[in-house]
């Protein structure tokens, strides 16, 4: 009879923690509440599906236990009890489906006064296309996707010069207008999810996805790629602000459009070599890095890489942190160098400089360390090299007591935190791989091998 | 005459085998081919058991072990899918439960073809063994998800695309001929080799569900078959048929023109039938498993075979409810969501009669009995939350969260494992000539059933609140609270309970193989042949000189006016010994069972 009461008990606990349960939808933030409702109507038809039929099964158990002294009922059909039920189930899956349909037109038909903005994945990164003033998004060829042209467009396009690129994983969209987002990936599967705006799509290579909503509230929301997509699937997140129509109309006027990517400032290493004297200071005058003052390797790294930490000192994206001294120090430095061309300057000189192999100072277990570098080394390179396409700054060659610092500071959140910071937060997450020191020690014994 | 049925063919040389290898290795034997599958899915879906505990420690414990880093996490879960589903759950449904039923419950001898089958065996145990030689190669078995979508499954982004890719696509294709031999066995012998008088509508509803499932199989892993072999071919000659140009990691690769989707379609025009493949036999063997304990006729018999006909035909055209959120063109929602929705009717009435068989019952409370009890609670569960996913607009925002994984587990996984207990509890004293141990099932029982439901009502609420499946560590974000990893961490203590729990039930039946207590011939005195054989347990060949003649449907129980409470199907309608005078005065549970003038009526006669 335990049966009984646990059937009876398990029904009870279910409702009462569908009820209480702390866990449930986000408050919803898009036109799409009327996806909430059919979930309470869907719940409210099930789950009476659910309590019926599991506490008829229960007293059905209790009453008709064995007894010797009975018999079981000899009914093999029952012919209008069983089209009874099948009519009534039907009704109640009809009840289901007629409003789900009915919404999902809605989803389907796309209005037409929607304004749209391209979403593209990459493993594991947003980024965001808007059209500029012409109202057309230039045309887009992954043939055409190389360093400095990361969103494939088409060079010879004219629609494509004046269109709004979004570097990094930070969307905004304007309160209140409906946008149609166009959903494109350069590698492999990806899916557009922002739990509060309730709706959906994957991204696929080859094609052009989409979805539509209307945002309904200001604030900051986060985007999670819910579809797999390799092994730092987890760590594919960005982020949709909604604005006043003021304040995303300020934002977009802030990013640079195609044709300024193109017309970028290169970098004159002969004019990075006089602001360097500061750098040298700490770094070296071959940039090799000093243990005593802190300083890390800056031969062998990669001027984009260069590029990108010098401008997060400056904005305070990087070294902003109370507990980083060490970076509030070169945050300092960073503000020598006032404008962009300045730090692209010495980001050239610095790639002019010979690569000088630095010495050892950590021991560890090699060979644990290459099965901790395995994960590193899909983004890092399997010889630590770095690759552009994923953000990924070069590991070899670099002094491993820096390295570790910057593991630690990762691990901590000291550094990658900033919201500011497009691709810290991924090692915020994936330096969590590293359980404790010793670890550390073992993946750095393993990049000190490529030296 | 030219053709003889198989029934009334006069006994042929039965090719005993005298050797050990003949007897247990190389056997023809159908029972001996069944439990070889039924050890070998054991065995390797502990390894899957094991690996979901191990996933479920990374999510209950994040940082905790530095032994699963992403890489291991996605290789973790892809296994622990692919061997559940496939190595394990068809392998053991169909390969096992098929093998040694089919020609019991039909009244065979054999399969048709026992040379076939035997091959069978085999090729799936190479499956096998491929399989977990990706556990031993340079960078490890696959970690695309158990789904395998391209064009991530085979690029360097994700862990195992090199051997570890190419060796599940090989073990899938050798699985897939494995199966092939079996199924057009189970098949033929069903269509060809029943006893006389066994006509279909008579078939107990374990062979119906069985028949139907297999044939989905020999319908949908063609589907499979050659999305596997497409994705090799992309894989290692560097064709586009699921690949388009696509830029991976900054590097321009040398694919055009092939389309992502179509492998998702081929995948799923496979993969729902799958879901049925899985779950057919397993609502075939609980009605049977209710009917026998609750000693009642199984309600609306013919409404459930033409319901696992229904669901079966219908299972080909509601695939793409795996696809709403896929980038396929949106149309499609309107045709899948209704042909999904539609196949909850006939599901729904199965549950409905599952119920309406202990209505009125004599309801025996034994480990099998539970199980199926527990099975009807999870797969009203299971099916429910069905409803929620299957209704295009519902799905858009729990599609691809912890709600899709806890749906399928309830329906896919825990169900039909409710059942499988219950079954293995029902048939051991068949296969065995033992009984397990009645306190220790019935511990099994408890852990299991509780234990799951803790795993899993939980776990649909992290969905609705919008955590995503398939993520190493969910770190930081605005919307998910604290509580949910209190909440995972309980889930995973469960389910390392529930995991644990799981060695009871091999300790039972390994103890119980050599120490059991002696089970006396049809110890549930159940009606169908696979109890009738005569030698208990059953012997090579099955049915010593005679095949057996069957005169009845499987569900006579507690007829009025015979004097058991069960009617073998091969028993003739004279043989029926009439209720004894005494018993007159007996409560026969509602007055109207009264006794026809003809004496004992039964659905025998009828069909």
């Amino acid at each position: 009879m335990k049966i009984v009461i646990v059937l009876i008990l398990l029904v009870i606990a279910t409702v009462v923690f569908h009820f209480v349960s702390p866990w449930y939808f986000t408050p919803i933030a898009s036109n799409w509440s009327s996806i909430d409702d059919t979930i309470d109507l869907t719940f409210v038809i099930t789950g009476a599906v659910f309590v019926l039929v599991n506490l008829f099964l229960a007293y059905c158990i209790y009453r008709y236990r064995h007894n010797i002294k009975t018999r079981a009922h000899y009914e093999p059909e029952n012919k209008k009890l069983e089209i009874g039920l099948s009519v009534v189930t039907t009704i109640g899956v009809a009840a289901m489906l007629a409003p789900g349909l009915f919404i999902w037109s809605e989803f389907v038909n796309v209005p037409k006064e929607a304004h749209f903005v391209e979403a593209v994945g990459q493993q594991w990164q947003w980024s965001f296309r808007a059209p500029g003033k012409d109202e057309v998004l230039g045309k887009v060829d992954s043939r055409f996707i190389n360093e400095s042209n990361p969103f494939g467009i088409d060079p010879k396009d004219q629609a494509g010069q004046d269109d709004v690129l979004v570097f990094g994983n930070e969307l905004h969209l304007p309160l209140d207008k409906p946008v149609k987002l166009l959903l494109r990936s350069k590698d492999v599967l990806h899916n557009f999810a922002v739990p509060q705006f309730r709706v959906k799509m994957d991204l696929v290579p080859g094609m052009v996805t989409h979805l539509w909503l209307t945002p309904t509230r200001t604030g900051s929301f986060e985007i999670l790629c819910q579809e797999l997509c390799g092994i730092a699937h987890f760590v594919m997140r960005g982020r949709v602000i909604v604005d006043s129509e003021e304040d995303y109309e300020t934002w977009l006027t802030t990013q640079p459009t195609y044709a300024e990517t193109q017309n970028k400032v290169v970098g004159d290493p002969a004019l990075g070599q006089a602001s360097y004297a500061v750098c040298a200071a700490c770094h070296g005058a071959q940039g090799e890095g000093n243990i005593a003052l802190n300083a890390p390797n800056l031969n062998g790294m990669s001027d984009w890489y260069l590029a990108r930490q010098l401008d997060y000192y400056k904005k305070g994206v990087r070294g902003a942190h109370k507990d980083d001294p060490l970076g509030q120090q070169m945050k300092a430095m960073a503000a020598t160098l006032v404008t962009d061309k300045a730090v692209s300057d010495v980001a050239a000189y610095i790639q002019t400089l010979p690569d000088i192999v630095p010495k050892a100072t950590i021991e560890g277990d090699v060979e644990r360390g290459h099965s901790y570098f395995v994960t590193c080394g899909t983004c890092h390179g399997a010889k630590g090299e770095g690759k552009f396409g994923v953000n990924a700054p070069r590991l070899a060659g670099q002094h491993d007591w820096y390295l570790k610092q910057q593991i630690m500071n990762f691990k901590s959140g000291v550094r990658g935190n900033h919201k500011d910071d497009l691709y810290g937060v991924q090692m915020v997450l994936m330096s969590r791989i590293l359980p404790n020191e010793q670890a550390i020690d073992d993946v750095l014994a393993y990049i000190n091998t490529f030296n | 005459m030219s053709y003889t049925a198989i029934a009334d063919q006069p006994e042929g040389e039965s090719h005993d085998p005298d050797t050990f290898i003949t007897k247990y290795i190389y056997s023809q034997d159908h029972k001996v081919i069944a439990i070889q599958y039924t050890i070998t899915a054991i065995v390797v879906g502990l390894v899957a058991l094991v690996l979901s505990g191990l996933m479920r420690l990374q999510l209950g414990f994040p940082d905790t072990f530095s032994f699963i880093d992403p890489t291991n996490y996605y290789q973790f879960i892809t296994m622990h899918g692919m061997i559940m589903v496939i190595y394990l759950l068809t392998a053991l449904l169909l390969g096992g439960f098929g093998n040694y039923l089919i020609p019991l419950m039909v009244g065979a001898r054999d399969m048709v073809f026992p040379f076939l089958n035997m091959l069978s065996f085999w090729f799936y145990f190479v499956s096998v063994l491929v399989l977990m030689a990706s556990f031993f190669v340079t960078g490890g078995p696959t970690g695309a998800g158990w789904t395998l979508y391209p064009p991530q499954a085979i690029l360097e982004g994700t862990p195992g695309s090199g051997w570890g890719i190419i060796l599940m696509l090989i073990s899938l294709t050798i699985f897939i001929i494995a199966f092939t031999m079996g199924g057009l066995n189970y098949v033929t012998t069903v269509l060809q080799a029943r006893a006389r008088g066994m006509s279909l509508m008579r078939m107990p509803l374990t062979i119906w569900g069985i028949f139907v499932a297999t044939i989905l199989g020999l319908l949908a892993f063609p589907a499979l078959l050659v999305s596997a072999i497409m994705m090799l071919l992309d894989k290692i000659v560097g064709t586009s048929f699921f690949m388009p140009a696509v830029v991976s990691m900054g590097e321009q690769l040398n694919y055009s023109g092939g389309s992502p989707i179509l492998f998702q379609h081929l995948f799923w025009f496979f993969g729902h039938p799958e879901v049925y493949i899985v779950a057919l036999p397993a609502f075939g063997m609980v009605s049977d498993v209710l009917a026998v304990h609750a000693r009642k006729n199984i309600f609306g018999y013919r409404m459930m075979v033409w319901a696992i006909v229904a669901i079966g035909g219908l299972s080909f055209i509601v695939w793409a409810h795996h696809m709403y959120v896929s980038g396929m063109n949106p149309y499609f929602g309107f045709f899948f969501a209704t042909t999904t929705l539609i196949i909850a009717v006939p599901t729904a009435l199965k549950v409905y009669n599952w119920v309406l068989t202990l209505y009125r019952g004599n309801i025996h409370l034994r480990p099998p009995m539970l199980f199926a009890i527990g099975f009807i609670f999870t797969f009203t569960h299971g099916g429910l939350t069905g409803l929620f996913l299957g209704n295009v607009v519902v799905d858009l925002p729990l599609s691809d969260t912890y709600f899709v994984v806890a749906h399928f587990h309830m329906v896919m996984g825990v169900s039909p494992i409710m059942v499988l207990f219950a079954a293995i509890y029902h048939w051991f004293p068949l296969v065995s000539g033992k009984h397990l141990n009645d306190k220790l099932s019935r511990l099994h029982f408890w852990i299991t059933f509780l234990g799951t439901y803790a795993i899993y009502l939980p776990m649909h609420y992290l969905g609705f609140l919008g955590v995503p499946r398939r993520y190493y560590a969910m770190g930081d974000t605005d919307f998910i609270p604290a509580s949910a990893q209190t909440l995972n961490a309980n889930i995973t203590v469960a389910a390392l309970i529930v995991g644990l729990a799981q060695l009871i039930f091999i300790y039972n039946v390994i103890r119980s193989l050599s120490k059991g207590e002696k089970s006396e011939p049809n110890p549930w005195q159940a009606t169908s042949l696979e109890w009738q054989t005569p030698d208990f347990p059953p012997k090579h060949g099955n049915w010593g000189k005679t095949l057996p003649v069957v005169y009845r449907w499987a569900y006579d129980f507690s007829v009025p006016g015979a004097k058991y409470d069960f009617i073998p199907q091969n028993v003739a309608q004279e043989d029926v010994e009439p209720e004894d005078l005494e018993r007159e005065g007996l409560d026969q549970d509602g007055g109207d069972g009264e006794i026809s003038s003809e004496g004992v009526e039964s659905m025998g006669d009828k069909t």
